[in-house]
């Protein structure tokens, strides 16, 4: 393709991407009821084949749910979530156990090169190993052998309740416990399956490893739960992509991440969101209600969260990073969009709890239609945590008079040591530097495109190759129309 | 001998950066400390005038024959030692009138005299302000603040008159200087020189000691002093660049 | 607002022994209260009432509570005080507070009255000015009153309602149009009596062009605790320009809540300096509410606090019109075990475009026992706007002390004189001399660290049971 093609190409896509996700894959499901109540549970439960305390585990979670009321202090107004509407358990009806790639289901093949991840592909191509989750169930794990020569485990947490329970024991929610908020309870009793990895002492892990969510079926919810332990000295660089297809009605995704570094050890996440965020007019869209954490137990180790947010109507997440290990780093890099009717109340919180701790905050919000973006953070310095820094930006971008750009640190310091230091600023996209890109003949849109993707390369830098070209596309498309 | 410094070891965040350093200055001398970039130059001044986090892990350095490693950064200055800063800081709200007598009667009563008499003091503040040209009021004006590069290290050489002391180490104090400041810098030097002190001056280029002449020339390379000399030995670095020193010492 | 969902959530039916005993208070001397009241003054009050009957005062799950506990602020026995204070002996014999060179028009609050002799305690000026007390001015000139009383507190809350229910009166300051006053008008409000809780009124209007520097001092004349809750509403009309500057230094068991409205109409300028020096705690609210366009605020703070107090500063700017320009720069040192919070809130209106919005939030902690909360919130509905906040937590600046230390000044001085530096940047905004320079030896002084109450007012006040300290070595800083 010649480069005038090329960008006549990129041009097409901005000005006429719908989402271009939004298609549905035909595929038998097996579904549990509507509904949620402790039988639901014990259906689930069954349907996995799970141990007992698994299953109590979730009975303990779901009678703490009970307790709960839907949390209210963050930026963003829905219709109340009717929790008894939707399907809590919905997986592609397998044939049989695969042996192998090619025994995945055709059509479900299609809908994920269809997502730009052919599993083939990427396996053949990227050395990226894949986990990939259709509504809640995970339906195949690449490059397991090349893996398992490392001794890394990945593969779907349900295979990791069978084949590796101790590991799962010793860490499921000892980061995000069920008590930690509603949306968290109500993953730990309902969650279908997610992915799992374990990096033994001292390894490195060759490969990125990936996991692609996707929500499929209509009226359910993605509840999938994520465990990912770095042991001493361990490193991965793990990358999350999510997208739905486009529906009328809200669907509800309410996930937990959960990391663990030991002593030396460093685990990359990278998350590219593009859930359905509902059509111009603000309907349908999907609602997501994640809780991210890591925990820095060991010394020296590091956690880095970096994440593009293009999707969902709703984002309600904050990747958080717990320094409990001296000398432990805590990242945060966040560009997030909104465009049309989306909300998003995102950000992150850096917990000091260990001596010489450093964490980082980088955020871009950009805002535009008649969308909302609040960055809501909070640097916390405890008494013991003794010379911990802290460097928080956030930025926010406005396209348009419509919309809004919100910003809510909060910091709190309780050692006389600590240097924390928070600057942010809002504004808008300079006319002199749109006339300037104009004069050289770059047209409105695309030098909005031009402007938008430099603001926001100190975090698309973050991201592993592949993920930046494609998340620098999602926010073009993102924008789409957005230029008044 | 004013200075005389052992197999002195400092480091910065547990990472040596003086390896072992040997260096000594007598009274009435002007030194001068070239090398490349990193190689610790300033490392030396900081350890020489007490800065925290600069850890003398062995040796010692002994001013007017006392061993000084754990004394104070004021106690030190009050015993003479001046430090004319590579990067003067600047520090709102306080005056240079009242910074600089503060200081001179810090020093004062270190030495057990009576604090400085107001009409003395803006003499002195006068006829050291002329030997550095500066024109400014400085009682009108926050320590550094709002001073351009020239005129903090115009001032840093004020100071240093004003404090009269018996070393004085300038840390490439050439650094951002047209060739005017330069001059008035290198003159104010001149004039202060005298038989009872003596200069340590740290720079990069040989352009200041044409202006300032030394009597040794020192190299600096990978923490250690590797070379000694007159004069020419900067003429000498100039012509044939560090690169030289490198080759000879990573063989 | 959470505070909105927590009113609604339930009626409140168990009062804690305080509330309690404000209600109860309002019920009983209800005609007491009311009696310099035109109608729609009473209604204010009983509904204001009603209102903290359904909701009590808040507690820590109010988001704008959530760092600064009420409960601990009633004094221990406290007397809900609201009778007329006589004029028994001159002001001067309680309190003296002059500076050279520097006149102003003392106008003084005792335990909550207007205090005064004579009988009118309101007088009018040739030029039209009027201040006096606002009970009388209730009475003197209710249409005046009557436009601006109560009309623009956002966010009410239990201490707002209670100040509704039950202040009687305050003071009542009014400029006409075109007046540009010369003398600084000073308000100096003072408890004299021990576990006082007063609740005071103020209301200031100026008119347009018109031009007044307000000085509002704290101060206390003995050690005894007490609660002063305060609700200041100001009304800036178009091209008028107000410098307020407020002084706190109240002793170890006083609190101070000092909740300020501010109604600024088109091209007004509001200059807001607040130093807090002293004071068991304090709590600041201001809300500047910029309904006219190219108005303009400079909202500065500074707040020096040690052993156990705990200083609260609430800025919330509104940005209602387009072209609006609004300044925060709030400064703190927290010594001790004393503890801080800023909420700076900084909210554009949509179609507020052209709006300049910058807040700022600097602390330094001296101790491991000091803490300090901020929260630099921007919310922004409209595209055209140049904001920005930033907050930092932070020691001494190393290098600065090592550079004063390598010039020969000892460890203790040096950190002095950063100290005085870091606050010198809110200290120089102070455009009335005398008042700077009174202000900047009071900060040197507390910096010093023995003034640990107000043993002399900024202005030189005399302390009844302590002498005065003359013996202060300005070298030192």
């Amino acid at each position: 393709m010649s480069d005038k093609k090329k960008d006549n190409h990129v041009l097409e896509e901005v000005t006429t991407g719908e989402y271009k996700y939004g298609f549905v894959t035909k595929i038998e499901t097996d579904q549990a009821p509507k509904g949620l109540t402790e039988d639901t549970i014990r259906f689930i439960s069954k349907k996995k084949n799970e141990p007992d305390w698994l299953l109590q585990f979730r009975l303990k979670a779901f009678r703490h749910w009970l307790t709960l009321e839907e949390p209210d202090w963050a930026l963003l107004h829905h219709p109340p979530i009717n929790y008894q509407d939707i399907i809590y358990y919905s997986a592609p009806k397998p044939k049989k156990e695969l042996e192998s790639l090619d025994e995945v289901d055709p059509e479900l093949l299609d809908t994920f090169s269809k997502l730009g991840i052919s599993l083939e592909e990427q396996k053949r191509l990227s050395g990226v190993a894949v986990d990939a989750v259709m509504d809640s169930v995970s339906v195949k794990t690449t490059f397991q052998e090349t893996l398992a020569k490392h001794d890394i485990i990945f593969c779907s947490i349900s295979e990791a309740v069978k084949n590796h329970p101790d590991l799962v024991k010793k860490y499921l929610g000892t980061v995000v416990p069920y008590t930690d908020n509603y949306f968290a309870a109500l993953n730990s009793a309902v969650f279908s399956d997610g992915s799992f990895c374990y990096i033994p002492k001292g390894v490195r892990c060759p490969i990125e490893l990936s996991t692609y969510f996707r929500i499929n079926a209509a009226n359910t919810g993605q509840f999938e739960r994520t465990l990912l332990i770095a042991d001493e000295g361990g490193y991965v660089s793990y990358l999350e992509g999510c997208t739905a297809p486009m529906r009328d009605e809200n669907q509800l995704h309410a996930a937990i991440v959960e990391i663990i570094t030991h002593d030396n050890a460093e685990i990359k996440y990278s998350t590219v969101q593009n859930w359905y965020p509902g059509d111009k007019e603000g309907k349908g869209g999907i609602y997501n209600f994640v809780t991210k954490r890591g925990l820095c137990k060991g010394r020296n180790s590091k956690i880095s969260w970096t994440q593009v947010e293009t999707g969902s109507a709703i984002t309600w997440k904050y990747p958080s990073c717990v320094l409990l290990g001296d000398n432990s780093v805590g990242e945060f890099y966040s560009v997030a969009v909104t465009n049309n009717y989306q909300q998003a109340d995102t950000g992150t919180k850096m917990i000091h709890l260990g001596k010489n701790t450093k964490s980082t905050i980088i955020s871009k919000g950009i805002s535009a239609g008649k969308s909302n973006n609040s960055y809501r953070g909070l640097v916390r310095v405890s008494k013991k945590a003794d010379n911990a820094r802290n460097y928080s930006q956030c930025d926010s971008l406005l396209l348009g008079n419509q919309c809004g750009a919100h910003t809510f640190p909060y910091i709190k310091t309780e050692n006389e040591t600590a240097i924390v230091e928070h600057e942010a600023t809002t504004s808008k996209i300079s006319d002199d530097q749109l006339f300037y890109c104009q004069q050289r003949g770059i047209d409105m849109e695309k030098a909005i495109g031009l402007i938008v993707n430099g603001y926001a390369k100190q975090v698309l830098n973050k991201l592993p190759m592949e993920f930046a070209v494609e998340a620098q596309k999602l926010l073009a498309i993102t924008l789409e129309g957005s230029v008044g | 001998m004013l200075l005389n410094i052992k197999n002195l070891h400092v480091s910065i965040d547990g990472k040596e950066i003086i390896k072992g350093l040997n260096f000594s200055v007598n009274q009435g001398e002007v030194h001068a400390i070239m090398g490349p970039n990193g190689t610790g130059k300033s490392t030396l001044a900081a350890a020489i005038t007490g800065r925290e986090g600069y850890e003398i892990t062995q040796g010692e350095i002994i001013y007017k024959g006392q061993v000084i490693n754990n004394w104070s950064p004021d106690k030190r200055a009050n015993e003479g030692v001046f430090l004319s800063f590579q990067y003067p800081i600047e520090i709102p709200g306080v005056s240079m009138t009242n910074f600089m007598r503060t200081a001179i009667n810090a020093k004062r009563e270190y030495l057990g005299k009576t604090p400085i008499s107001a009409k003395e003091f803006l003499k002195k503040m006068e006829a050291n302000k002329k030997l550095v040209q500066i024109q400014s009021k400085l009682t009108n004006r926050s320590v550094n603040e709002g001073f351009s590069g020239g005129e903090k290290k115009k001032n840093e050489i004020f100071q240093m008159a004003m404090l009269e002391p018996k070393l004085a180490i300038l840390d490439e104090t050439d650094s951002g200087l047209d060739i005017d400041a330069l001059r008035i810098v290198a003159n104010g030097v001149n004039q202060l020189k005298s038989e009872e002190n003596a200069f340590v001056v740290i720079t990069h280029y040989q352009r200041l000691l044409d202006y300032i002449v030394p009597d040794f020339v020192h190299v600096m390379y990978d923490g250690r002093i590797v070379k000694s000399g007159g004069k020419k030995l900067a003429l000498e670095l100039e012509e044939k660049g560090y690169e030289w020193i490198k080759e000879q010492f990573e063989a | 607002m959470k505070e909105n969902v927590a009113m609604e959530k339930e009626e409140k039916k168990i009062y804690s022994p305080s509330e309690e005993k404000f209600i109860r208070h309002f019920s009983d001397n209800f005609d007491e209260i009311s009696r310099h009241d035109f109608p729609e003054a009473k209604r204010m009050r009983q509904q204001a009432m009603e209102t903290f009957r359904q909701s009590g005062f808040p507690d820590k799950t109010f988001e704008r509570w959530r760092n600064t506990d009420p409960k601990g602020i009633f004094p221990k026995n406290m007397e809900i005080f609201d009778a007329e204070v006589p004029y028994e002996k001159k002001l001067s014999e309680i309190f003296v507070c002059e500076v050279h060179d520097f006149e102003s028009r003392i106008i003084s609050v005792l335990n909550g009255s207007y205090y005064q002799a004579g009988e009118e305690k309101i007088t009018i000026d040739k030029n039209g000015v009027i201040v006096g007390s606002l009970a009388k001015a209730m009475q003197k000139y209710p249409q005046l009153v009557k436009k601006h009383l109560g009309r623009i507190m956002p966010q009410q809350d239990g201490f707002k309602n209670i100040n509704t229910a039950l202040a009687v009166d305050g003071v009542f300051i009014y400029v006409p149009d075109n007046i540009k006053v010369e003398n600084t008008f000073q308000i100096i409000n003072i408890l004299n009596k021990p576990n006082l809780a007063v609740n005071i009124r103020n209301l200031v209007i100026l008119g347009k062009n018109s031009h007044l520097q307000l000085l509002h001092c704290d101060d206390s004349v003995n050690r005894h605790g007490g609660l002063i809750n305060k609700v200041n509403e100001v009304f800036l009309d178009e091209n008028a320009e107000l410098e307020l500057y407020k002084l706190q230094n109240l002793n170890d068991k006083t609190t101070l809540l000092n909740q300020t409205a501010i109604d600024q109409s088109a091209n007004s300028r509001l200059k807001i300096n607040a130093f807090s020096l002293n004071g068991g705690m304090i709590r600041n609210e201001i809300f500047d509410l910029m309904n006219g366009e190219n108005a303009w605020s400079d909202i500065h703070g500074l707040y020096l606090m040690d052993q156990k107090q705990h200083i609260d500063n609430q800025v919330n700017v509104f940005h209602n019109k387009p072209g609006c320009t609004s300044n925060q720069l709030f400064k703190g040192i927290l010594d001790n075990e004393a503890s801080g919070v800023f909420n700076g809130y900084i909210y554009v209106k949509r179609y507020a475009q052209q709006t300049n919005a910058f807040q700022k939030n600097s602390n330094i902690l001296l101790t491991k026992t000091a803490r300090i909360d901020t929260m630099p919130h921007l919310e922004i509905y409209a595209d055209d706007v140049k904001c920005s906040h930033g907050a930092s937590v932070g020691q001494l600046d190393e290098e600065a002390m090592f550079y004063l230390m390598q010039r020969g000044i000892p460890f203790t001085d040096a950190r002095m004189l950063i100290m005085y530096a870091f606050t010198d940047v809110i200290i120089k905004e102070i455009s009335i001399e005398p008042l700077r320079i009174s202000i900047e030896d009071m900060v040197k002084r507390r910096l010093r660290g023995d003034l640990s109450i107000c043993d002399r007012c900024v202005l030189h006040c005399s302390h009844p049971d302590q002498p005065v300290i003359f013996d202060i070595d300005m070298n030192k800083i």
